[in-house]
């Protein structure tokens, strides 16, 4: 890798990293994993004239439940996400997610906070996260601290709610009822590509009638997509056969794929449906005790 | 013979490559060293107006910045083409020019247009980008088929319609003839992609001239370290070969890219001399993706011409073939010699007749890549034996049957003389699918498949019946067919003092396992230990003229000189040992190591004689001391490996992903000397060739942009994509040479790419889709089903 000039900080607390990227302005970028921005710097798509280190901030690596939430710290790497033991048995869609992220080698260094923060429509974990409602929790200069729905952080390609100087230091997930389940399937060229398609759906049962659903798609438009429609016509429905299939039609019909080497835009949205049925269906079986 | 020849002998090069410790050509440093980085054309076709190399030459810690113009002035011309291949009418072949820095036109994205050489790689990488050229772009041709085309963008000013040459081989009346008297004519057309080879470790060289010695050394990653020493020092910078050392260390693959002299090291090279300091310059992943030279890239129709009963009366092909926007050295052959004269396959076939017109073309320039011109020709044939087949709704097992050469050994029956010049040394072409058909279950596979198709799922198997040509030679007839080199190889071995062996190799390792397999052979027959002989190549300094490693070679090219030299060590050894049980060398035979009087308990071992050798006190008189010998071996024909590979495949309706679900190669390489590192080559090939059939493909747009040129958009395949391949082989001995070994390297790539495409054409069937343009992809085999195959 032969990168542009760029210096590089290693701050010790979070506090010092945030004051960094505050007085650095726009040419700091934060370095986490590093395996979004350092291939961008080798190919020199990015130059960033800063490097903020926060893989030394391990206060930012854990995994717990608390207040109703599991709470992930942005540091929390693929590959720890892929082996907790709560995470299998209770987030399975994040096992799901962590899994076809990559390779082994990359799933070690890379964050799941980093996966988000790119904001990069290909990445995996924004559709599983829109899917789960997921809040993102973000902190700035002077302490501040706010707090982020979901559907209010993906702003385009590459562009994200976060401010320069602000870091995603955490991602808060609802924990589920009794009856809910959840699932990613992803469509991909090779192990470790970018999807052609990819679906994130999660459902939540009460006496046998979905009361909830969430559905992301990653791939699919400028940013990770919500299939609303396909939400609405899972809810208040015992999501049958045929309901799914309406389901996934309509999640074809939000997405907004563009032909590339990775497939047609016909052919996307022929996926969309396909995974997006799957997804439905798995989901449906692990809320409801199957898997 | 001993006991190590069969046995699978873990590979000794492994100890460093499995720790990451192997040392490769970025590895090593000189005292003093600079590094380089060449700029490079974004554009296919375009005129250089002018390169304002201002900013960079000031930029702090760089070095030197070189232009086309330099190159020029210092009247170098680039590398050269080593095999001639004339018009059919007789006209000369075409021999553009191929400068190592373009001054005028550049011909594909990659085109180096500069050199910048500084203090450390991220200050050349940073001048290269100050570097201005000013360029007019122009149209360019990508599509081998529309560059013969009047009018289409010329490459050359001097390759009229872009054509290199026309070639045929083979008898154009009789085909003819065939194809008027068919009963059944079956007809496909294919586009064999352009591939990407994607060795692991990218091309680098470290070029060095010292003044004081008036010589120069070159690391560099090369597959034949003497063909490149010859080719940079006698034809690219006229440097006399005893003052050029090419040293080739540890190569972390080739696949065929590596067989060629690059401009690229040659700029090296001749830089370091006029900077007088060492250069290195390695090339990253995205430089290689535009400057390796490709494979395939043949546009082809093809048809077979079938009687009443099924049996095949004729065979014709048209082809286009890209050479891309320059020949590389070896360009021409493969898509003439190493492919029409394979068009027979392994079947009767009466009347062949194949044409060729190779093309240049606005892209990264083509030349071998595993299987060379075999691969290509190989899909042609086993695509239309398939679709043939189905078509006459014969079981596609017993129409290969129906139309096989018969077994014949080459000993106590001939060689096979085929319609297209090659006379094939032995085979049991039937023996092998029947052990394949036996191996995969063939009838159960074919219940399967019907219950599969029964429940709606699409499950297909594909067959594949190959034939290759490898240890291309001999010398004289490849020199005759228009070859500039020579194709013999060369070994020697010296036996040390204490008896333990060198063996100095003329071929070069880069992951065939050289080290282990010649040392085997050397051991096994002087009855001592693997651990007792080493192996030495890649460094022209100190092992002999050998023309290095490719096409299958190097067991049964330089395994044979290598036996030569055995033989030789051998002989000189009963005289001693003759000498030492003061008895006639005739009365000696040679076993477990050791020289023994016939019918008693005399003997003298190895290493007594090895330290006679070279302590002669008590000796025969007249004999010279040492034991150390070389040899050269230029075979008397090539080696036919051949084999039947079976693919079962399942298509997923809805997503058109296509899984492999059995894979069955049985290949017949002759002996084997270590059926690991067979297996091991048969594994990587058919991941290599299922590579071609379903995932990947230099994908270029009109402007000749190359859109998939990194790792994360060129599909490569991974290990998930295949499930546990099963291989067997049977064994036909090759009948001339020593080992009676043909070669493995490339078998797996040329059998396997048709063996899967029929399998998913299988598969497709009911959707009436009888071909499909490789890769495969998900999207292509989904559209097949959506679109009721009416592509």
């Amino acid at each position: 890798m032969i990168p542009g000039t760029f210096d590089y900080h290693s701050p010790d607390t979070l506090d010092e990293a945030i004051k960094l990227l505050n007085d650095l302005g726009e040419d700091a970028k934060v370095l986490a994993g590093g395996h979004s921005l350092l291939p961008m710097m080798k190919w020199r798509l990015a130059e960033p004239t800063h490097l903020v280190d926060i893989s030394r901030l391990s206060d930012l690596d854990y995994i717990k439940e608390e207040n109703g939430y599991l709470c992930l710290g942005a540091m929390v790497t693929e590959s720890a996400l892929e082996n907790s033991e709560l995470i299998a048995a209770k987030y399975p869609i994040l096992k799901d997610t962590s899994e076809v992220i990559a390779d082994p080698l990359v799933r070690n260094l890379a964050s799941v906070g980093g996966n988000i923060a790119h904001g990069d429509p290909a990445n995996d974990h924004p559709a599983t996260m829109l899917a789960l409602n997921a809040i993102v929790v973000v902190c700035g200069p002077n302490g501040s601290k706010r707090e982020i729905n979901i559907d209010d952080f993906f702003l385009g390609p590459l562009w994200t709610a976060l401010q320069d100087n602000e870091i995603l230091t955490e991602i808060k997930i609802p924990i589920p009822k009794q009856y809910s389940g959840g699932c990613y399937i992803k469509l991909e060229r090779k192990v470790g590509d970018y999807a052609i398609a990819a679906c994130a759906a999660t459902l939540d049962f009460e006496n046998g009638q979905c009361i909830s659903a969430g559905i992301g798609l990653t791939n699919v438009g400028p940013t990770p997509v919500r299939a609303s429609d396909s939400q609405n016509m899972l809810v208040g429905t015992d999501v049958s056969d045929e309901i799914i299939e309406k389901a996934s039609v309509l999640a074809s019909e939000t997405s907004q794929p563009v032909g590339d080497h990775r497939g047609s835009e016909e052919y996307k949205r022929g996926v969309v449906k396909t995974l997006t049925e799957r997804a439905i269906m798995k989901a449906k079986n692990r809320a409801l005790g199957g898997n | 013979m001993g006991n190590l020849i069969g046995k699978a002998v873990k590979r000794v090069e492994d100890n460093r490559f499995i720790k990451g410790e192997g040392k490769y050509t970025d590895d090593f440093n000189m005292k003093n060293q600079t590094f380089a980085m060449y700029v490079r054309s974004p554009h296919a076709h375009a005129k250089i107006n002018n390169i304002d190399i201002s900013s960079a030459e000031a930029m702090d810690g760089v070095v030197k910045v070189f232009t086309g113009k330099d190159i020029a002035e210092a009247g170098i011309v680039g590398s050269i083409c080593g095999w001639q291949v004339d018009f059919k009418n007789g006209d000369t072949m075409k021999e553009p020019g191929h400068p190592i820095l373009v001054a005028d036109k550049v011909r594909h994205v990659g085109d180096p247009v500069a050199l910048v050489i500084a203090e450390d790689k991220y200050i050349a990488r940073d001048a290269s980008e100050l570097i201005e050229v000013d360029y007019d772009i122009l149209d360019a041709v990508v599509d081998p088929k529309a560059a013969v085309h009047d009018g289409a963008p010329q490459v050359h000013d001097d390759v009229p319609n872009n054509k290199i040459y026309e070639w045929e081989i083979g008898d154009k009346e009789s085909t003819d003839t065939a194809f008027e008297n068919a009963h059944h004519v079956t007809s496909l057309s294919f586009h064999n992609q352009k591939l990407v080879p994607n060795a692991i470790e990218p091309r680098a060289a470290l070029g060095h001239y010292d003044s004081n010695e008036d010589k120069y050394t070159l690391y560099t990653t090369s597959q034949n370290p003497h063909l490149a020493r010859l080719i940079i020092a006698a034809f690219v910078l006229s440097i006399p070969e005893h003052k050029l050392r090419v040293i080739s260390p540890d190569v972390g693959g080739g696949f065929g890219s590596k067989i060629f002299a690059y401009n690229d090291e040659c700029g090296i090279l001749w830089a370091s001399k006029q900077i007088g300091r060492p250069i290195k310059w390695t090339a990253d992943r995205s430089e290689a993706f535009i400057t390796d030279c490709h494979g395939r890239d043949h546009v082809t129709d093809a048809k077979l011409a079938l009687d009443a009963d099924g049996k095949i009366t004729g065979l014709r092909t048209k082809t286009y073939a890209a050479m891309g926007a320059y020949l590389s050295n070896f360009s021409t052959c493969v898509p003439s010699y190493l492919h029409g004269t394979l068009m027979q396959g392994l079947y009767t076939t009466p009347a062949v007749h194949v044409d060729v017109t190779a093309v240049v073309t606005h892209t990264v320039p083509v030349d071998a890549y595993r299987g060379a011109g075999r691969p290509e020709a190989t899909y042609s044939i086993e695509r239309l034996i398939e679709t043939a087949a189905k078509e006459i709704g014969m079981d596609p097992a017993e129409f290969r049957k129906k139309n096989f050469i018969p077994a014949f050994d080459g000993v106590s029956q001939p060689g096979y003389q085929t319609q297209v010049a090659l006379q094939y040394d032995s085979g049991d072409y039937e023996g092998a699918l029947n052990k394949a058909l036996e191996v995969s279950d063939y009838e159960g596979l074919k219940s399967q498949r019907e219950e599969a198709r029964s429940k709606g799922r699409l499950m297909g198997i594909g067959f594949s019946t190959y034939i290759e040509a490898c240890g291309i030679a001999p010398s004289a007839v490849v020199g005759s067919l228009g070859a500039r080199v020579g194709l013999y190889d060369a070994a020697s071995i010296r036996v040390h003092p204490t008896g333990k062996v060198t063996i100095h190799s003329g071929a070069h390792s880069h992951g065939q396992g050289h080290e282990t397999t010649f040392a085997q052979v050397v051991a096994d027959a002087f009855g001592i230990g693997m651990d007792d002989v080493n192996v030495v190549h890649g460094d022209t300094e100190n092992v002999p003229f050998g023309m290095g490693t490719y096409g299958s070679r190097s067991l049964a090219v330089c395994g044979s000189a290598i036996m030569k030299s055995v033989d030789k060590v051998k002989e000189k050894g009963a005289r001693i040992a003759a000498h030492k049980l003061e008895c006639s060398p005739d009365d000696l035979e040679f076993a477990n190591g050791a020289w023994t009087v016939k019918g008693t308990d005399k003997s003298v071992g190895f290493g007594d004689v090895a330290l006679t050798a070279y302590v002669p006190h008590d000796y025969p008189e007249g004999e010279e001391p040492g034991l150390d010998f070389a040899s050269f071996y230029d075979p008397a024909n090539f080696v036919y490996p051949f084999g039947t590979h079976i693919c079962v495949v399942e298509i997923d309706k809805e997503t058109g992903e296509v899984e492999i679900l059995k894979y069955v190669a049985v290949d017949d390489c002759g002996n084997i000397i270590n059926p690991m590192i067979v297996e091991g080559q048969v594994h990587g090939g058919i991941a290599q060739g299922v590579g071609q059939a379903l995932y990947e493909g230099a994908v270029y747009d009109d402007s000749g942009q190359l859109l998939n040129g990194t790792m994360l958009d060129y599909t490569m395949p991974r290990a998930d994509n295949f499930p546990m391949f099963e291989t067997d082989h049977t064994v036909t001995p090759c009948p001339h040479n020593p080992l009676g070994v043909k070669g493995i390297g490339e078998a797996g790539t040329i059998a396997s790419t048709p063996a899967v495409v029929n399998a998913v054409i299988d598969a497709l069937s009911d959707y009436g889709v009888k071909d499909l343009q490789m890769p495969l992809t998900p999207q292509r085999v989904w559209k097949a089903m959506n679109n009721n195959g009416k592509l």
